[in-house]
C-alpha cells in the first residue's frame, strides 16, 4: 500500500466524524443559528443577572405601583411596584434552570434506560419496562409531595423530580427505536465483527434514533417550565419574593385586563425561548439525518 | 389496430438540482393477446414509461413533455382525471411487485375483489361475490368458498400475488400492466405465476405489458421485448430476434450476465475447515408453543478455500444456517467445528478472536450499512476493533480496502445513502474483508442487485475469495448463480438438507424430485441450454 498518495491519506483523515458533519450542515440553517443564537443570550443574561440586573429582585416600591413601561423601568413594574425587567431576568434564572437541567436529567437516564432494555431484549427488558409502568402509575403529583416533605423545599430537588418523571417517556420513545434497529442487519454485522454491546449501542444504535428524541427533548423543556409554574403556583416549587416565567405568566394573567405589560413582557420572554427551542430542534434533527446535503 | 400505441413519450422529473429526463422519446406499441416485456434496471425509466400513461406519476416533480399514447382511439396523456380514472381498473389493470403492501391488511381478500367491481360497474353484492369466486379459481387457489374470507396475512406470497391477479382481471380489462410481478417471489413460484399470467393472456386474447430487470424472466412468455436503458429505448423486436441477434451492446450485456457456466471445478485439499455436526437452531421455545425448527439436523463439511452454495425457498432455513455458524442467532444443539474448535461453545475473548475470522455479508445493501457512518468509518471500524491498524496507519488500510472492492477513493467521507445498490455492496464487501477473515458467509449477496450489476459482485466476490484465499458459504434462491460461483452445492427443504453435490451432478442428474423441481423452475431456461 505504498501508492496511497499524502492527499489521500489525509483527506480520508480529516473530519469523518457525523458530528462535524452536522455542525456543517446546522450552520447553514439561518432559523437554527437563530434559535442557537437567542438560546445562548438567554442563558449568559441568565448566568450573570445578579451584576448587570437594574433593581434587586425584592426591590419594591410600594409609592408607584403598577406602572407602564418608562424610562426607570423599560418593561414598567407590578402592583408592588418591582420592575419587571428584574423580575423577568431573575425568572428566567429558575425557568431556564429547570427547564435545561431536568430535561438534560431525563435524557440522561431515559435514552441510557430505554437503549439498554430496548437492546437486551427478553426478561432484563421485561423488568427494566415493567419498572417504567410502575413509576408512570403513580400519580406525579403524590411523588412530588412525597418528595417535598421528605427532603424539605429545595430548588435542585425540584429539577431532580421533575426530571425523574420525564425520563419515562423518552425511555419508551428510545425502546422502540432501538428494537426496530437491533433487528436491522448492520447492527446485526457490528455484531459479527465483534464489537461489544456498550460499543454498538454508543456507535450504532443512538445515532440513529436520535431524530425522534431530539423532537421530544424541544417539546420536553417548554412542558418542564410550566410544570415548574405549576408547581410553584401550588406552593411546592419556588417561593416569593424568587419568581420564575411560569410565575410571572400566572400572575400576570390575573391582572391583565388593568395591567397587560404583567403578561405580555414574561409570556414573550417564553415564547422566544419556545420558537428557538423548536427552531434549533428542527435544525439538529434535519442536520443529524445525513441524507441532507452537506455541501 | 394495435391494442396500444406509445409515441415518442417524454416524462421528465423537476427537481431543485435540475431536470431528469425520465423517459425520452419512447415508442412502441402492445397487440391484443401478446406479451410485450419492458426490460430494464433500476432508474432505466421502464416503471415510469407505463405509469405515465396512467397518469400515476406525481405532478409535480413530473411532467409529461410530450408524445401521444392510443388506446382505443383515445390519447390517454389528453384524458382528464375523472376519465383516466374509469379508465385505470377497467380497461387497464395492474399487478404490483410486491403482494403484501399491494392488499389492505385490515380487508378480508373477498371484499377487496369485489371492491372494484362494486365501484366500476355497481354490481349488486351477491353477483359480484360470484364472479370474485369464479375468479379466484381461475387464478389457481384452491377452494375458494372457505379462502375467500381470509385476511391477506393468511395468504402465501404466491398466493396473494395471484389475488392481486385476479383483482387486475375482475373487470375484464384488454390491457394488464404488470410491474415486476414475480421478483418478491420464490423460484418456484414465481415459475407457477409466470405460466398463469401467460396462460390468462392467451385464454383471455388480453395485452399486456410486463415490466422486469431480469431478461431470464420474461424469456419463456414474452412476445416482444423492448430494452431500455437511461430512460431511452436502446433495443427493440420479437423475443427470437433479441435472444439470437441484439445488436446493442447494452442488450448483448444484459444477456451475457445470464450466468449460465458452471464452475470450473478448483482443486481443492480435502482438509475441511469447517464441519458442522447435527446443527439445530429452533426458534419461539416457549413453554406452550411449538418451536419453529428452521435448521433441523444438519451435518456438512466445508473444505479450505472451497465456495458451498446453499440453495433453497424462502423458509428452507438457509439463512438461518449462516447466522448459526457465526453464532448470529443461538443455536439449539450441535457443533460447529471450525478448525477443530467448537464455535457454539465460545465465549467472550475467544468469541471475539473468532468472530474476526468469520465475517458476513448481507443480502440488502440499504439495510446492512449504518446509514450514519460515512465509508471511512464504516471500514475502520474492524481494523480498529481487531488492530489491525492502529490510529496512524488506519487511513491507508481504508484506502487500501476501497482499492480492492474497487471503489473510487475520493467517496471516502460519503455516506452510504450516496452510493448505488452496487457500491454500497462492495463497502460491504470490504467491511467483511477488513479483519482478513478466513471463512465468509455471503447471504443471498446479489439478489437486490442489477443483473449486470450482479454479475460485476460475483466477479469481484470470485477474485476477492481467491486473493485472500477465503472459504465461503453462499446462500442464494437463484440456483443459476450459485452454480456460477459454487464448487459444491447443498439443496436445502424445511431445515433439512435434501442433496448435495458438485454443480454439474446436480445439474445434470438431480436425484431429488425437489430438486428437480427447483431447477425446473429456473427462468429462461431456454437460454441455458
Amino acid at each position: 500500500m505504498s501508492d496511497a498518495s499524502i492527499t489521500d491519506i489525509a483527506q480520508a483523515e480529516q473530519g469523518t466524524s457525523l458530528w462535524h458533519d452536522a455542525w456543517l450542515r446546522l450552520r447553514r440553517n439561518r432559523l437554527a443559528l437563530f434559535g442557537l443564537g437567542v438560546l445562548v443570550l438567554f442563558i449568559t443574561i441568565a448566568l450573570i443577572t445578579p451584576w448587570i440586573a437594574p433593581y434587586g429582585y425584592a426591590e419594591q416600591n410600594l409609592d408607584l405601583g403598577a406602572s407602564g413601561p418608562s424610562a426607570a423601568h423599560w418593561l414598567g413594574t407590578d402592583i408592588f411596584g418591582r420592575d419587571l425587567l428584574t423580575q423577568i431576568m431573575y425568572g428566567g434564572r429558575v425557568s431556564l434552570a429547570v427547564g435545561f437541567i431536568a430535561t438534560a436529567v431525563a435524557l440522561l437516564i431515559g435514552v441510557t434506560w430505554g437503549a439498554v432494555a430496548g437492546y437486551a431484549g427478553g426478561r432484563v427488558d421485561a423488568v427494566m419496562m415493567r419498572l417504567v409502568d410502575i413509576l408512570y402509575a403513580l400519580p406525579f403529583m403524590i411523588f412530588i409531595v412525597l418528595l417535598m416533605v421528605v427532603f424539605g423545599r429545595n430548588l435542585l430537588l425540584l429539577f431532580l423530580a421533575i426530571g425523574a418523571v420525564e425520563w419515562l417517556t423518552m425511555a419508551r420513545i428510545m425502546r422502540s427505536q432501538v428494537q426496530t434497529l437491533r433487528q436491522q442487519e448492520f447492527v446485526e454485522a457490528a455484531v459479527s465483527l465483534g464489537l461489544s454491546p456498550t460499543t454498538i449501542i454508543r456507535r450504532h444504535v443512538i445515532p440513529n434514533a436520535l431524530g425522534p428524541i431530539i423532537v421530544y427533548t424541544t417539546l420536553t423543556i417548554p412542558s418542564v417550565m410550566l410544570l415548574e409554574a405549576f408547581l410553584s403556583f401550588l406552593g411546592l416549587g419556588i417561593q416569593p419574593p424568587q419568581t420564575s416565567w411560569g410565575l410571572l405568566i400566572s400572575y400576570g394573567a390575573e391582572t391583565m385586563e388593568e395591567y397587560p405589560w404583567l403578561l405580555l413582557f414574561p409570556g414573550l420572554a417564553l415564547t422566544l425561548t419556545l420558537f428557538s427551542l423548536n427552531f434549533l430542534g428542527d435544525g439538529l434533527r434535519d442536520a443529524l439525518d445525513v441524507r441532507g446535503s452537506r455541501d | 389496430m394495435a391494442l396500444l400505441e406509445v409515441n415518442n413519450l417524454g416524462v421528465s422529473f423537476v427537481t431543485r438540482n435540475g431536470t431528469n429526463r425520465a423517459v425520452d422519446d419512447v415508442s412502441f406499441t402492445v397487440e391484443s393477446g401478446q406479451i410485450t416485456a419492458i426490460i430494464g434496471e433500476s432508474g432505466s425509466g421502464k416503471s415510469v414509461a407505463c405509469y405515465s400513461l396512467l397518469g400515476l406519476i406525481p405532478k409535480p416533480p413530473g411532467r409529461i413533455d410530450g408524445g401521444q399514447a392510443l388506446f382505443g382511439g383515445r390519447d390517454l396523456l389528453q384524458l382528464p382525471e375523472a376519465e383516466l380514472r374509469k379508465v385505470r381498473g377497467r380497461d387497464i389493470a395492474m399487478v404490483f411487485q410486491d403482494p403484501m403492501t399491494c392488499l389492505n391488511p385490515y380487508m378480508t381478500v373477498g371484499k377487496q375483489l369485489m371492491e372494484p367491481l362494486r365501484y366500476h360497474q355497481k354490481t349488486p353484492a351477491a353477483q359480484a361475490r360470484r364472479r370474485a369466486l369464479e375468479l379466484l379459481q381461475e387464478v389457481g387457489i384452491r377452494d375458494p368458498e372457505s379462502t375467500i374470507d381470509n385476511y391477506p396475512h393468511q395468504f402465501s406470497g404466491g398466493m396473494r400475488q395471484r389475488v392481486m391477479i385476479a383483482m387486475a382481471l375482475i373487470n375484464e380489462p384488454q390491457l394488464l400492466i404488470a410491474d415486476e410481478p414475480t421478483t418478491a417471489l420464490d423460484v418456484t413460484i414465481q415459475a407457477q405465476i409466470l405460466q398463469l399470467i401467460a396462460g390468462l393472456q392467451r385464454k383471455r386474447d388480453i395485452g399486456v405489458i410486463f415490466i422486469s430487470h431480469d431478461l431470464a424472466v420474461v424469456a419463456d412468455i414474452a412476445d416482444q421485448i423492448v430494452v431500455m436503458q437511461e430512460g431511452k429505448i436502446v433495443e427493440s423486436g420479437d423475443r427470437a430476434g433479441i435472444f439470437q441477434h441484439a445488436r446493442h451492446p447494452y442488450t448483448q450485456k444484459l444477456l451475457a450476465a445470464i450466468p449460465a457456466d458452471s464452475k470450473a471445478s478448483a482443486t481443492l485439499s480435502p482438509e475441511p475447515l469447517i464441519q458442522v455436526r447435527h446443527l439445530a437452531t429452533w426458534f419461539g421455545q416457549g413453554r406452550k408453543q411449538e418451536p419453529v425448527k428452521a435448521v433441523n439436523d444438519v451435518s456438512f463439511d466445508i473444505r479450505r478455500g472451497e465456495v458451498l452454495g446453499v440453495v433453497g425457498e424462502s423458509g428452507s432455513g438457509k439463512s438461518t444456517i449462516g447466522r448459526s455458524l457465526l453464532r448470529l442467532v443461538p443455536v439449539t444443539s450441535g457443533q460447529v467445528l471450525f478448525d477443530d474448535t467448537d464455535v457454539t461453545q465460545l465465549k467472550g475473548r475467544a468469541l471475539k478472536d473468532m468472530r474476526r475470522r468469520m465475517q458476513i455479508i448481507f443480502q440488502d445493501p440499504f439495510a446492512s450499512l449504518n446509514p450514519r457512518m460515512t465509508v471511512y468509518d464504516t471500514l475502520a471500524e474492524p481494523l480498529l476493533l481487531h488492530g489491525i491498524e492502529n490510529r496512524s496507519s488506519v487511513a491507508r488500510g481504508v484506502l487500501k480496502l476501497m482499492d480492492d472492492v474497487g471503489l473510487a477513493r475520493n467517496f471516502v467521507r460519503k455516506y452510504p445513502h450516496e452510493f448505488s445498490g452496487g457500491q454500497r455492496q462492495r463497502i460491504a464487501i470490504g467491511r467483511a474483508l477488513a479483519t482478513h477473515p478466513e471463512f465468509v458467509v455471503a447471504d443471498e449477496p446479489v439478489s437486490a442487485l442489477d443483473v449486470t450489476i450482479q454479475a460485476q459482485i460475483l466477479d469481484l466476490m470470485l477474485a476477492l475469495g481467491r486473493e485472500y484465499g477465503l472459504t465461503m458459504l453462499f446462500i442464494s434462491h437463484d440456483l443459476a448463480v450459485v452454480r456460477h460461483i459454487a464448487d459444491r452445492i447443498l439443496v436445502l427443504y424445511q431445515g433439512e438438507i435434501v442433496e448435495q453435490g458438485s454443480g454439474q451432478d446436480l445439474f445434470e442428474n438431480p436425484q431429488q424430485t425437489y430438486t428437480r423441481e427447483l431447477l425446473q423452475s429456473i427462468p429462461g431456461r431456454s437460454l441455458l441450454q
